[in-house]
Parts: structure tokens; C-alpha cells; sequence
């Protein structure tokens, strides 16, 4: 029997994210021959986003475009959802692990009465079995689970499935599907947006974290400026988050954000384990402290012993030189 | 004010984890509440005290959770309950379903949980439950204000803030920055030995085996590969900087 696989191509201001091409990779991870694979985009300004995933090699692109959907609203989405999935009847349903993503798929499990793996980081076959991966502890030990039922709900940890490549020559039909307009008991009042421009942490190839070593608001500056010149972003201890340095937004470790990036820099940050749970899977890990007897040493590929504010300008500028020639 | 909060015990976030038969070992394991769910207790208790109303704690695990329950009740939770029957899968799907068969009938205005939790992290429960439920809810909150039969509440949207106006009865999730949680106190501790306590099987819900056969099913448990520690460089300052830049194109081969 093939299985129709749904992918939910999740949109920021009508510009396909990233993890959107890394979750449509995790559906040809699942797929076998005969199966069909299809995405579902929906947002009120989608043209740009579905014009983009044409060339992915769909069979269908079902959109829902509405301006109820302007911002988020996890009843008026999932609305939108199960209009979709009305007309799809999906054997699996995948998304992104990101705040819509973690939000969606559990509504869309609970409505399909169906199992969830959660968070995952690495998908394979074996033994005709399609086996996933995924972190418990945050990351402090794994686990591979398996589905003992359909339909199938997913959830994909950006940065860790390969993303899909665009197929020359390929373009998807496209089905407009009608946006329900459910009565909504929740109201999107406002939203503050606060990291416009920036690189989302957990999709970033490159964090740069202070701790509590940075010593206040102004001491993140010089990490800020390392992470523009290389396109990252900017990460955190909770001792930093706790001492008022920064937002609880930037936190990473078990209770904040787990990031997998190609380089993690730590600066002034001592390593307690609950730190170190949510970066020490990052692919490079480097560490700027002025105490040779930090635990983040025993992480760390390179180690600097030495003062974040000497050290890190001077990075910036070494990186400057290198990225200039 | 009828406030139910669900809570998991989770082990301590400084405990190093080992396999030993397959498993997770607890041996010697320290057991808390989520940190999450920490949050959730706090916010209920204050939220109690200012509207009146009642908190019930209710969780779904082994007997041990009973001691972190009695922690949760000395933050002046009014009363507990656990679900626990080894019956139970570990799979959020059938968690759910065990919970719901509990509050389905007991109609409260308000829920809170954890974000999620720091053991198997996965975020599905409380969000399952608001749909099995039909119920609104929304998630990882940083700032709860209720206006009576409706709630403003603030949601961390990965750095950016939403602010929901969400009609009762509804479930949040806390997210850190929601509050600071009180420690128990020792009065709370005397009282909290005295509350009402209810231990519940699922025989007790009128549920079976059968109606929360899990729907996924774990395969293989491994711990990850141990990370050593790499090389410090040494000498000036602009020197190390340069070796280190250099190294990250040449031997890591990452820029
Ligand atoms: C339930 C629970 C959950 C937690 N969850 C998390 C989590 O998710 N994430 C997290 O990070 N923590 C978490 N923690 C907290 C964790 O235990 C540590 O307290 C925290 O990580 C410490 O932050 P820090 O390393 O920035 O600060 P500190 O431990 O104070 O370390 C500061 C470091 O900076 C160095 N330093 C100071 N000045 C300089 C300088 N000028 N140049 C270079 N180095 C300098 C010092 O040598 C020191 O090593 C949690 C704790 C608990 C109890």
C-alpha cells in the first residue's frame, strides 16, 4: 500500500524557513517507492513561499490563505490543517520542532488519534522499518522509536536532517483549499517581534553564547558583533538569562534551547551539565574562560584560556581578515 | 477558580545518566519536580490566592512520584492526585488519553503544565489534552493575567512575544520567566503531610489496556558518544586568536 506523506512547510512572513526543506527531507527519509509526498503551506502571504517549494518535487502543494492566518493562532491553524487533511488523508504528518511545529503537531496527533515522535534528529530504514531518533535528557542519552500504529505524526529538530534539494525540472500541482473560518476562542492581541533579521538560534550554523562572565547587557556587544560578521547568533547561560543580561530567549541547555550548530563558541560560561545538555552535540565547540579549571574545557575541540573581552575582538577581527581574502 | 496542574517527576537536571539492562538507571537517581511544571505549581498557587478557587495537583507515575507530589502540595497545592498503574505505557499518546479519562469529569477552569519535560522531551501532553478536551490552550507562556472568563497571556514564540486573549477553560504551558517558584516552607511541609491524597489505577477510570495500547514504541537506548576534551591553545592573546581561526579552516575544515 503507499502511504501519502503530508509535509507542513512552515513560513515566516511568507518566506520559507529552512527547516521547511529539512522537514521535506525527512519525508523522502520515509517515503518508499509509490508514495506520494505532499506540502501544505499556509500563512496570508504564501505566493512567494509556494513558488519556491515548486521546484522541490512534490506532487502536490495544497495552500490555505487566509488573513486569519497572518499570525499564528494554533485554532485558525489548525482549522487550515484539517481542511487539509480532509482532502489528503495522510498516513504521516510532518513538521518542523520549532515553536509553531511543537505547538501543531500534538493537536494534529489528538485529532488523528494517532502516535507522535517527538524532537527527532536522524531517520532510517531498517529492516523495512522506519526508525527514528530522537534526544531524551536533552541529549544526555537517545533513543530510536518506532511507530506500532498510523497515522504517523513527526517532528523534525532543525539543523540535523539534510535538507531536500530542489529537482531541475520539476513543479508540483497546486489545490487551493478553502480556509474554514472556524469561531475562534483565542485572539492574537499583539505580536512584538523581536528577533526580525536575526538568525533564529536554533537554526543557526554558528552560536556565539555568553555567560555570566560577560558582565552585564553591554558585555553580550562584542559576541553580537562576532555573530553578524559570521552570520550566527547569539546564545546564553541561564546564569547570564538569570542576572538579567539577556532574554530567557536566548538560553540554552535542558530547561532552554538545544542547538546543533557547525561551530558553538562559549564565552564565560563555566559548563555546568545542565549547559552543556544543550550545545555538546554542536559539531565544533570552543571555549573562552579565564579559568583553566572550567568543566566547558572538558567539551571543548579548542580551548582559550584567557579574558572574552581580549579574546573575542580579536576573533572578529582574525575572522574579518579571513573572510575578506 | 478550579485550577488542576499536571505534573511529571523528572530526575534532577544534575544527574549524569547510565544504561544498565537497556534502561535508564535510577539507582541512587534524585527525583524532582519538571522545572517546568515547578512553574506551573507557583503560578497556580498565586493565581488561587488572588481569586480564590482550589489547586489540584495531578500526575501520571510510579509510586515514588507520591514524595514529589507532597513537595508540590508544601508549595500550597490544596490536594493530589496520581494516576499510577503499570499498565501505563511511556508514550505520550496513551498519557494523554489516561488523563483525560480523569478530567473529563471534573470540568476545571483552568490548567497549567510544564513547557515540557526535561526527561523525554517531548511537549505533546498538555497540548493533546487541550484537544481531547476541545479546549483552548496555548503554549510556553511567560505571563498569565486573568480578566474572568477570559485569560491575556504572553507566549514565547522562539524570541518573539505573542499576546493571546484565550477564553476559559483553557490550558497553558509555563515557560521560564513566568515566575520565580517559592521554596516549600516547613509550615507548608507539616500541612502539606495532611491533604487530601487520592491514588487512582486506570481500572479506577474505567479504562482498559486496551484503550491506550501505545502508539510508538522505543527500540534502542544509547548514551551519546563521549565528548573528549579537545586542545587548549596557548600564548598572546592575538596569537591564540589567530591559531584558532586558522585551525577552524584547516583541521575542522567548518569555514
Ligand atoms: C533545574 C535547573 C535547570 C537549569 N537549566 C539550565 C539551562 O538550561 N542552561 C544553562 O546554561 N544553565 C542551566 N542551569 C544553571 C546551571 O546549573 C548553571 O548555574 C549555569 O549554567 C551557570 O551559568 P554560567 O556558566 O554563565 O555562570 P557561572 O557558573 O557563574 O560561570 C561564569 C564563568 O565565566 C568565567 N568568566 C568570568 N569572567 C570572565 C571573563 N572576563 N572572560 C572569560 N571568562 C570569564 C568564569 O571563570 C566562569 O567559569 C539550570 C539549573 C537548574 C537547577
Amino acid at each position: 500500500m503507499s502511504k501519502t506523506i503530508l509535509v507542513y512547510a512552515e513560513n515566516r512572513d511568507g518566506k520559507l524557513r529552512q527547516v521547511a526543506l529539512e522537514t521535506l527531507g525527512a519525508a523522502r527519509l520515509i517515503a518508499g517507492d509509490g508514495d506520494s509526498i505532499r506540502i501544505l503551506v499556509a500563512g496570508s502571504n504564501i505566493t512567494e513561499a509556494v513558488s519556491a517549494l515548486n521546484a522541490y518535487g512534490a506532487d502536490t502543494i495544497y495552500t490555505v490563505e487566509h488573513d486569519d492566518l497572518e499570525n499564528y493562532n494554533p485554532e485558525a491553524y489548525m482549522a487550515a490543517i484539517e481542511a487539509v487533511i480532509g482532502q489528503a488523508k495522510p498516513d504521516a504528518v510532518l513538521f518542523g520542532h520549532t515553536a509553531i511545529g511543537r505547538d501543531l503537531a500534538p493537536l494534529v496527533a489528538a485529532s488523528l488519534n494517532a502516535g507522535q515522535i517527538s524532537d527527532v534528529t536522524a531517520i532510517e530504514t531498517e529492516s523495512g522499518e522506519v526508525v527514528f531518533t530522537r534526544p531524551l535528557y536533552a541529549g544526555k542519552a537517545f533513543e530510536k522509536r518506532v511507530f506500532q500504529n498510523g497515522p504517523w505524526v513527526v517532528t523534525v529538530r532543525p539543523n540535523n536532517i539534510p535538507a531536500a534539494e530542489a529537482i531541475e525540472g520539476a513543479s508540483a500541482s497546486i489545490e487551493d483549499i478553502a480556509y474554514p473560518a472556524p469561531s475562534l476562542r483565542s485572539v492574537v492581541k499583539d505580536v512584538v517581534r523581536k528577533t526580525t533579521g536575526k538568525i533564529d538560534l536554533s537554526e543557526a550554523k554558528i552560536v556565539i553564547s555568553g555567560g555570566r562572565g560577560v558582565k552585564s547587557a553591554e558585555g553580550f556587544q562584542p559576541l553580537e558583533e562576532l555573530a553578524d560578521l559570521l552570520g550566527g547568533a547569539v546564545g546564553a547561560s541561564r546564569g547570564a538569562c538569570d542576572a538579567g543580561y539577556c532574554d530567557y530567549a536566548l538560553q540554552i541547555g535542558q530547561t532552554g534551547k538545544v542547538v546543533t550548530p557547525e561551530i558553538y563558541i562559549a564565552c564565560g560560561i563555566s559548563g555546568a551539565i545542565q549547559h552543556l545538555a544543550g550545545m555538546s552535540q554542536s559539531r565544533v565547540i570552543i571555549a573562552i574562560n579565564k579559568d583553566p579549571e572550567a568543566p566547558i574545557f572538558k567539551v571543548a575541540d579548542y580551548g582559550i584560556v584567557g579574558d572574552l573581552f581580549d579574546i573575542v575582538p580579536l576573533l572578529t577581527q582574525e575572522f574579518r581578515k579571513v573572510l575578506v581574502s | 477558580m478550579k485550577i488542576v496542574v499536571l505534573l511529571k517527576q523528572t530526575f534532577d537536571t544534575e544527574e549524569k545518566i547510565t544504561i544498565e539492562n537497556g534502561s535508564i538507571a535510577e539507582d541512587g537517581v534524585k527525583f524532582v519536580i519538571n522545572p517546568y511544571d515547578e512553574y506551573a505549581v507557583e503560578e497556580a498557587v498565586k493565581l488561587r490566592d488572588d481569586h480564590g478557587g482550589s489547586v489540584t495537583l495531578l500526575s501520571v507515575g510510579p509510586d515514588r512520584t507520591a514524595e514529589t507530589l507532597r513537595t508540590a502540595l508544601a508549595m500550597g497545592a490544596d490536594d493530589a492526585v496520581l494516576i499510577s498503574d503499570e499498565r501505563i505505557p511511556d508514550d505520550e499518546y496513551a498519557v494523554s488519553k489516561v488523563l483525560h479519562a480523569y478530567l473529563s469529569k471534573e470540568s476545571p477552569d483552568l490548567i497549567l503544565g510544564g513547557n515540557f519535560s526535561v526527561d523525554r522531551g517531548s511537549g505533546q501532553v498538555a497540548i493533546r489534552l487541550a484537544s481531547l478536551l476541545g479546549i483552548s490552550h496555548a503554549g510556553s507562556i511567560t505571563k498569565l493575567t486573568l480578566n474572568g472568563t477570559t485569560a491575556e497571556v504572553h507566549r514565547d514564540a522562539e524570541g518573539d512575544l505573542e499576546v493571546l486573549e484565550v477564553q476559559l477553560p483553557a490550558i497553558f504551558t509555563a515557560q521560564q520567566g513566568l515566575n520565580e517558584p517559592r521554596y516549600p516552607s516547613l509550615p507548608g511541609i507539616m500541612k502539606a503531610k495532611k491533604k487530601p491524597f487520592q491514588t487512582l489505577t486506570l481500572d479506577d477510570l474505567g479504562l482498559s489496556e486496551a484503550d491506550i495500547q501505545p502508539a510508538t514504541k522505543q527500540s534502542e537506548l544509547s548514551l551519546p558518544p563521549e565528548r573528549s576534551a579537545g586542545r587548549i591553545l596557548k600564548g598572546e592573546p592575538a596569537e591564540v586568536a589567530h591559531e584558532l581561526v586558522s585551525l577552524l579552516r584547516t583541521q575542522s575544515k567548518v569555514i
